[in-house]
């Protein structure tokens, strides 16, 4: 076989092919997002209003802990999960059945490993920055900054991984697009009240309650919920291992289901 | 590659770039063997697909500058390689236009000059000008002929034998998956049509006789619409039939190889 110019050795994962795929992101987020950030911001304060004006006036506290406060920290799991199972969701669906975006993709040097895993982190690094936005919201509301809560990007991006991973799971075993439907009131709604967002989960039967330690997001709560009111512990440590396992598990599972479908 | 859908043409492509994978054999682009070594073949192949995947909400400058990125073009050449890929799809003056603006020959131009923004060695255009205007499929054209000259290698997938008869250096008919002939435009007119055909127009019943007759005898012949084409005409015995007389084209090489009428 004859010496090929330009030959050069290219490696799994390729920081260059995920950066191509990620601009791509960035320059399409750059269209639309006052949508997404008004959403983000919206949210919270809609949340804040509802239980903490609502509930909050019969519960003042849980523990130590001021109702506003374990309201505004809870609901950063909520963020991070809207912002990344919705978009691992559709996003993976519309790009890759109507859009064919990767189709086109994968036709230039980006393995499907490199597509899936650029999109996944694209997610994640947007949700765990709008993962703030509800402590934004919080102080305004008289949560107290706390230097914990810079962290709090970082546990929303692993979790926002795992969730991301999560939609492109459901998008590539999907048949149309309102197969949607099942995962989100059977899976993520059930997911997002039953994770200590609102109410502690020490309150619920004890089945219920054991099932709530296998949800992801009852972690993210937690360590959100520790780092930032500054009652950080051993058991953090088990959640954030939770998560991050989720994450990983997620995103091979990711690649896997959706590599099936991306190549014939 | 010329043949009627459902040829195995698209399939053809998608196993060049890896993105189809072959259930035996082996294949192996510009040096590399597929599927292992099909990121490196990727990097120096250049892929203009069927059906428009242009990200809508993008403008055709945004576009190029994604895949100047993703076809690992050094960041000091990206501008210049942007700009190169407008102008070779004449686009210059729309290059910060949203691709959801642009009529349906110039989002053809871009997906064309997309697949060329890293210079490939070889281009895969697969049915580049299906469902296109008579006039931006002659712009799209000579756009092909531009690369040919230039010395790129072009492997283009169409069912339309006009294009091919234009275009191609090597034409390989291809039917239900397999090459059934293969040769330079000429040859294989020559070969399986022909120097001349013989086309007797009248009623059905007289066409159906001839056809009978032409079977007796061992002419090639073909229904083409509503006249018996008869091949090879220029070896026929005196006892031909009245009809006009044309020099024979790919089509009737086309439709004696594969037994198909194309549209």
């Amino acid at each position: 076989m004859s010496a090929v110019p330009n030959a050069r050795r290219m490696r799994r994962l390729e920081p260059a092919a995920l950066a191509g795929v990620m601009t791509r992101d960035i320059v399409l987020f750059r269209r639309y997002w006052k949508a997404t950030t008004f959403s983000s911001i919206v949210q919270p304060v809609i949340y804040l209003l509802a239980f903490g004006l609502g509930f909050g006036s019969i519960v003042k506290h849980f523990g130590h802990v001021k109702y506003v406060e374990y309201v505004a920290t809870g609901v950063v799991a909520t963020a991070v999960l809207f912002s990344s199972a919705f978009p691992g969701m559709f996003n993976t669906f519309i790009r890759w059945q109507f859009q064919r975006t990767y189709d086109a993709l994968l036709a230039a040097p980006v393995d499907v490993e490199e597509l899936i895993t650029a999109e996944i982190l694209w997610i994640s690094i947007r949700a765990g920055v709008y993962g703030l936005a509800p402590l934004i919201v919080g102080i305004a509301f008289g949560l107290r900054p706390a230097p914990g809560m810079l962290l709090v990007p970082f546990i929303g991006f692993v979790t926002g991984f795992g969730f991301a991973a999560f939609g492109v799971v459901v998008a590539a075993v999907a048949k149309t697009i309102d197969n949607f439907n099942y995962v989100t009131s059977a899976v993520l709604t059930p997911m997002f009240l039953v994770a200590g967002t609102f109410f502690p989960i020490s309150t619920l039967p004890s089945t219920l309650r054991a099932i709530a330690h296998f949800n992801p997001l009852y972690h993210c709560v937690a360590l959100v919920r520790d780092v930032s009111l500054g009652t950080i512990g051993t058991v953090d440590l088990v959640h954030t291992a939770v998560l991050i396992a989720f994450a990983l598990v997620m995103w091979r599972l990711a690649v896997w289901r959706l590599g099936k479908r991306l190549i014939d | 590659m010329l043949g009627p859908n459902g040829a195995g043409k698209s399939t053809t492509m998608r196993m060049l770039t890896a993105q189809a994978l072959a259930d035996e054999g082996t294949i192996d682009v510009l040096g590399y063997e597929l599927p292992r070594e099909s990121k490196q073949a990727r990097m120096s192949m250049g892929v203009v697909p069927q059906l428009d995947n242009l990200d809508v909400e993008l403008t055709c400058r945004q576009i190029l500058v994604v895949f100047a990125r993703l076809y690992r073009v050094p960041r000091a050449e990206r501008q210049a390689a942007v700009d190169r890929a407008l102008a070779i799809a004449n686009l210059g003056p729309r290059a910060d236009t949203i691709v959801r603006e642009l009529s349906g020959g110039m989002r053809r131009r871009l997906l064309v000059a997309r697949g060329l923004i890293h210079q490939p060695q070889l281009v895969l255009l697969d049915e580049p000008t299906v469902g296109l205007d008579p006039q931006v499929r002659q712009e799209l054209w000579s756009l092909i002929d531009g690369l040919r000259t230039e010395g790129v290698t072009v492997l283009m997938s169409t069912h339309y034998i006009e294009e091919a008869e234009r275009l191609a250096d090597t034409v390989a008919v291809m039917s239900a998956g397999r090459i059934i002939a293969q040769g330079t435009p000429a040859e294989l007119i020559g070969a399986h049509a022909g120097r001349e055909v013989l086309e007797v127009y009248g009623p059905p019943a007289d066409l159906a006789e001839l056809e009978s007759l032409a079977t007796r005898r061992g002419w090639r012949h073909r229904r083409s619409g509503p006249a018996v084409a008869l091949l090879g005409a220029e070896e026929l015995d005196g006892e031909a039939p009245d009809g006009v007389r044309r020099p024979a084209n790919l089509e009737d090489a086309f439709v004696a190889l594969t037994g198909q009428e194309i549209e």
